[in-house]
């Protein structure tokens, strides 16, 4: 018997038909994903550790604890994403002139979620953590301008995280793909629950995004410390700052576009319908007038992490800082000038495809500035291959390829030929796995020791290094032969002989890939167990350039007991040389900061419940959802509190405590960064 | 969980009938089999070929200059302080810079040149008559419908070698998008409105067309075969369909218009004259929207008019 | 700044007591708003293209001059007025004329603000007994997302007045208030603008 007959309206569409009990590969995932989150809840549970966990972190307003929670979310999803990855890739390989081992149905949901987790709970929590976490150090701020709508922000995208994991288990998920093209997400094609899922998973995540790109924004303009000019800044700051900037401007042409389709599918209006006088080709425009931007929203991240890093590991300044900027800016704007690329096969005139081909082509100009400046700062430096430098060796000469084949994307007549093609396919994730992802695993590699204060192991870290890279070139590579020859994308079936050697190979290659994602749990797991022996509490590991080095590591609450003056470019490599790094104790102000705040998970949890409800149409549940976050965003202006007060001898404390490590240390040279000597104070005599 | 009996059903003996229906195979690396498609992959490989002048520089560069300048390479030069040259500086903008120039201008000709749009053969007094050719994108089938042979086919496309062939697009369901990798590249479908495509098969042959915008779950069996044959084979295919075929009427059209992967092609002998137009003109409700969309047929762009 | 920090400031001058750690400054609060703004304007944008590119699309049903009455429009424009009321707000608080003045002219507002809603939610339903609705064509579904997504803000705006009504009651101006009557009077002018904006594109120039 169906619970919906007992429960009446009270369930809405909800019923025990839901769960994915026709295929046995969806019911093993939503199994992993129920006795995954038992046990999570189950170890918190046995440990005693709910209360120090909601008190310290999800209720936490600290930029730091928020970043870090960021990249665990993103973390967990990437791992979700990469093994539906390599289900898809097994059924390709399987599924020649055969049907396969999941169904048709089931893969174009794989599809879906691989996209929508990779961009929007993969790729944004991941440089939105890592930005979180560093920024505010890079230029000597306490926190980011408003530590609370950071909260907020994060659980709104870890609520839109929350509800396509449900899916797994009250299927189905949405099979419109990432980019959730209408009219085949109508309701007249997909009268199904999926691509509700979808709408409000992006939707909540998006408004998250808007949020966090005002707060960096802000932030970058309003909190930077005394002398830290803009032209002062470390580099990476500057591609958060127009990261932050496309956010806050792109964002809303996706709300606009998920809002509408679901009015549309929810009240039958008729905005992207066949019928009605609505057109889907409003839809092709909006979704890309946000689809682009996103790419760079992903992307310049990564680029001010390599920078960091080339710099960092060749001992020697950025090359090109004014250039590396301006070309930061230019991609920045003309992003906004390139969506129509995305659907030149729609029939308008050549002209129009022409001008945005070009526009296209020009972004490639600042891009190869980039590469030839991060080239250009190894040369003539002193560069060390520690792993984080690895990942941005690797970025160098895979993306170049991906340019590559963007430039051939970007002329109108031959994207006709490989458009919705694997070549397509191949092309961006060669842009967005090293563009995005080498870059946010070599910012997690290179800031894993200052959030925690001990250095990951060297040699999983190589492994996993190893993997990802040939794996990579693996999976890839065979795509673009295949879309050649005109294998269309999001196939569950193929019918072509000819391909099943380029299948196989490709699935090797993310076989490879699922094992250098295994490879970093098992680089996380043996740094932690060995973390004595890596230990860096001094706090500048890698010989560093930029503030956030000059604390300790982790760094206290308040990140800087003085907030520091500073002087120029690579400010903290600056102060070392001259003596001036890390200075004497004295006197201390008491230090206000914000309280914690229950506000952020509260309004998370009342968007997931309003999300849950919209999906499967339980009306009491998304309307007390709605309303209860009006009344907590209301009640909560109410609230006045004066902030939390770190006394000048809690400070004395903890600065005293630094010193007496730093006192401890032996300076060590760059021979010994990476083996146990390395206690994080920088020999800088040499 | 979406499908329905039909559905299943359909899918299920296309998967059976699958090899039958699909007996024509891309070799990789398969030679262009007209102009159109030709001309496209020159330009790629020339943008490709142009390209790798910035990029094998990075692929060679990248690893030497780290390797040269390891750290316990002490006879290379340090320069902790060296950020700028103008001389590089100039370079590194301006070559990829004189790329894009010399590549927007190619991009700009050639948009023009290869419009899907844009008749072929049209200034050659010699050749034949463009073939009409209506395209209706289904769920999970294409139907083929030559308006002044009066014929129709389903999943197969007969052409004859040598003729410019002009395809008049719609899709009585989702947005689709038609792709004959060895003949032309793909435009898009889309329901109440009318792209076109022109194309050309200089060689017979029997080459596979496709969908390649996902549309469901028989999205991967959306395939037919264009079977490129001389002028006198065309002529004797078209008598043999009319002579025949099935009837394609509207009672017929609702069958094949439903969701489902057809067994095997088919045709049609007969086919109601202004099928394709009512296609198109019932998704417009007003007598005045249905009238432009059928006077745009021959000439507009009807998707930008839209 | 409480009064509590102030003393400690005096207590420990010159010394790095940074007010901005625990609260935001003023000034990034009135900037962050500005840039929510900024991010609100892109949406009304994109709303008003989407109206732009389906306008037409009557698909049988009424056009905007079967639909669309210029009078109860031009009445709406009466919100304008209340963005002078709050005005005159904004200068009874920079110039401290006492807070009657302050609460009388937001209730003002306020009382304006309720008017055109309900101006507004009569238009709309006699639009729909004309058989004007939103699954009738593309063009209502635009019209229908576009003015009512207005509609939303503004009566958002009024829950915010009546909020701010309250707590200037209970803790009359202090920073807190001053800056969130600030951030309020930007909200509300804004609104006055987009609603420029739709009386223009949507109501002028789909009758004349």
């Amino acid at each position: 018997m169906r619970i919906e007959a007992l429960a009446g309206p009270w369930l809405g569409r909800l019923s025990l038909s839901a769960l994915p009990t026709d295929s046995p590969v969806a019911m093993g995932a939503a199994l992993v994903a129920v006795f995954g989150a038992l046990g999570v809840a189950g170890y918190i549970t046995g440990k005693g550790k709910w209360r120090y966990l909601w008190r310290e972190w999800f209720t936490s307003v600290d930029h730091k604890r928020i970043g870090i929670m960021y990249v665990v979310l993103a973390l967990v999803m990437l791992a979700r994403a990469v093994i539906e990855a390599l289900v898809m890739r097994l059924q390709q390989a399987d599924a020649v002139n055969r049907s396969g081992f999941i169904s048709a149905e089931h893969f174009g949901q794989l599809f879906s979620t691989h996209g929508s987790i990779m961009i929007f709970f993969m790729a944004m929590p991941f440089l939105t953590g890592v930005i979180n976490y560093v920024m505010p150090l890079q230029i000597g701020a306490r926190d980011v301008s408003f530590p609370v709508l950071n909260s907020i922000s994060l659980m709104l995208t870890a609520a839109g995280a929350a509800l396509v994991m449900i899916s797994l288990v009250l299927a189905p998920f949405s099979t419109g793909g990432w980019s959730g093209y209408a009219p085949f997400t109508e309701l007249r094609f997909s009268p199904g629950v999926g691509v509700d899922y979808w709408i409000w998973a992006v939707t909540l995540s998006s408004i998250g995004s808007t949020l966090t790109g005002i707060n960096f924004a802000v932030t970058i303009y309003k909190k930077r410390a005394p002398g830290m000019h803009l032209f002062r800044m470390p580099l990476f700051c500057w591609t958060a700052l127009c990261t932050s900037i496309l956010m806050i401007f792109a964002m809303p042409a996706l709300t606009v576009a998920t809002a509408l389709l679901a009015l549309d599918r929810y009240l039958g209006m008729h905005f992207f319908t066949s019928g009605g006088g609505g057109n889907m080709m409003v839809y092709a425009n909006l979704f890309w007038l946000f689809g682009h931007p996103e790419v760079y929203i992903v992307v310049l991240p990564s680029f001010g992490v390599f920078s960091e890093l080339f710099s960092t590991f060749s001992a020697k300044k950025l090359y090109g800082y004014t250039s590396l900027v301006l070309a930061t800016m230019t991609i920045a704007v003309l992003s906004f000038t390139v969506w129509l690329h995305h659907f030149f096969t729609m029939g308008q005139s050549a002209h129009i495809n022409a001008a945005f081909g070009i526009a296209t082509m020009l972004i490639g100009i600042p891009t190869g500035v980039k590469v030839y400046d991060w080239i250009l700062t190894m040369f003539r430096g002193r560069v060390r291959f520690t792993t984080p430098l690895l990942w941005g060796l690797a970025f160098l000469v895979t993306f170049v390829i991906g340019g590559l084949s963007g430039i051939l994307l970007a002329i109108p007549p031959v994207d006709f030929l490989v458009h919705n093609t694997t070549f397509l396919v191949a092309h961006f994730h060669n842009m967005l796995i090293p563009g995005t992802l080498f870059g946010m695993i070599a910012a997690y590699q290179f800031w894993f020791p200052k959030a925690f204060g001990f250095r990951l192991e060297e040699r999983w870290g190589r492994v996993a290094f190893g993997c990802w890279v040939i794996g990579f070139y693996l999976a890839f590579m065979p795509l673009y032969v295949l879309g050649l020859e005109g294998m269309p994308r999001r196939s569950a079936e193929v019918f072509d002989e000819a391909f099943r050697p380029w299948l196989l190979v490709a699935a090797g290659g993310a076989v490879l890939i699922v094992l250098g994602m295994a490879a970093l749990a098992l680089q996380l797991a043996m740094s932690i167990r060995h973390r004595d022996r890596n230990r860096v509490r001094a706090g500048d590991p890698w010989d560093g350039r930029s503030l956030e080095w000059s604390t300790s590591s982790p760094p206290p609450e308040y990140n800087f007991a003085k907030l520091p003056e500073v002087q120029g470019r690579d400010a903290f490599w600056t102060m070392k040389r001259s003596g001036r790094a890390y200075p004497p104790l004295e006197r201390y102000a008491p230090i206000m900061l914000p309280e914690n705040s229950a506000i952020g998970p509260l309004l998370g949890a009342l968007g997931l419940a309003t999300a849950f409800g919209l999906v499967w149409r339980i009306g009491w549940m998304a309307g007390l959802g709605t309303a209860g976050a009006l009344v907590a965003v209301i009640g909560w202006s109410f609230v006045r509190r004066p902030g939390r007060t770190v006394d000048e001898r809690q400070v004395e404390r903890t600065e005293t405590r630094w010193h007496a490590v730093l006192v401890a240390a032996v300076p060590v040279s760059r021979e010994h960064e990476c083996d146990p000597r390395n206690r994080g104070l920088a020999d800088v005599a040499a | 969980m979406q499908h329905t009996a039909t559905e299943g059903h359909a899918k299920r003996s296309a998967s059976r009938v699958g090899l039958a229906a699909m007996p024509v195979r891309a070799a990789i690396f398969a030679v262009a089999a007209g102009p159109v498609a030709a001309a496209e992959r020159q330009l790629l490989v020339q943008a490709a070929v142009l390209m790798l002048f910035v990029v094998v520089p990075v692929i060679v560069l990248t690893p030497w200059v780290a390797w040269r300048f390891r750290r316990r390479n002490r006879r290379s030069a340090y320069r902790p302080g060296w950020d700028f040259s103008r001389t590089l500086e100039v370079l590194i903008w301006g070559v990829p810079a004189l790329l894009v120039a010399f590549l927007a201008v190619r991009v700009w000709t050639q948009s023009r040149a290869l419009d899907p749009y844009r008749a072929i053969d049209a200034g050659q007094a010699s050749a034949a008559a463009p073939l009409d050719v209506q395209v209706v994108g289904l769920d999970w089938k294409w139907l083929f419908i030559y308006p002044d042979q009066h014929i129709a086919t389903l999943n197969t496309l007969v052409l004859p070698v040598g003729r410019a062939v002009h395809l008049h697009l719609t899709s009585d369901t989702v947005m689709e998008s038609l792709l004959v990798p060895r003949l032309a590249g793909q435009i898009y479908a889309m329901p109440g409105m009318i792209t076109q495509l022109w194309l050309r098969a200089d060689r017979p042959g029997d080459f596979v067309g496709e969908n390649t915008q996902y549309n469901g779950s028989g999205f991967a069996h959306q395939k037919f075969v264009v079977h490129a044959v001389d002028a006198g084979d065309f002529s004797r295919w078209v008598g043999k369909v009319r002579a025949d075929g099935d009837v394609l009427d509207a009672r017929r059209y609702r069958e094949l218009a439903r969701r489902g992967v057809p067994a095997a092609p088919e045709r049609f002998g007969q086919v109601d004259a202004d099928l394709f137009g009512r296609i198109v003109a019932k998704y417009h409700a007003s007598a005045q929207l249905r009238a432009s969309t059928m006077a745009s047929r021959a000439t507009g762009r009807t998707n930008d008019a839209h | 700044m409480s009064a509590g920090s102030a003393s400690e400031r005096r207590r420990h001058p010159g010394l790095n007591l940074h007010e901005s750690d625990a609260h935001p400054s003023d000034g990034e609060v009135v900037f962050g708003f500005w840039v929510f703004m900024m991010s609100d304007a892109v949406l009304f944008a994109l709303l008003f293209a989407v109206y732009a590119s389906l306008g037409a699309n009557t698909a049988g049903g009424p056009g905007p001059r079967d639909v669309f009455e210029l009078d109860p429009a031009a009445m709406e424009t009466l919100l304008l007025l209340s963005s002078f009321t709050f005005g005159i707000a904004s200068l009874a608080m920079k110039y401290r004329r006492g807070m009657a003045l302050l609460q009388g002219m937001l209730a003002t507002t306020l009382l304006l603000g309720l008017g055109f809603l309900g101006l507004e939610v009569h238009d709309f339903v006699g639009m729909e007994d004309t058989g004007a609705l939103p699954q009738v064509s593309a063009f209502l579904s635009a019209f229908y997302v576009l003015v009512p997504t207005h509609f939303l803000h503004v009566s958002l705006g009024c829950v915010w007045i009546v909020v701010m009504m309250v707590q200037l009651r209970m803790s009359g101006l202090d920073r807190i208030t001053r800056t969130r009557l600030l951030r309020l009077g930007l909200f509300w002018h804004f609104l006055d603008i987009v609603w420029v904006m739709i009386f223009s594109f949507v109501f002028l120039r789909g009758l004349l």
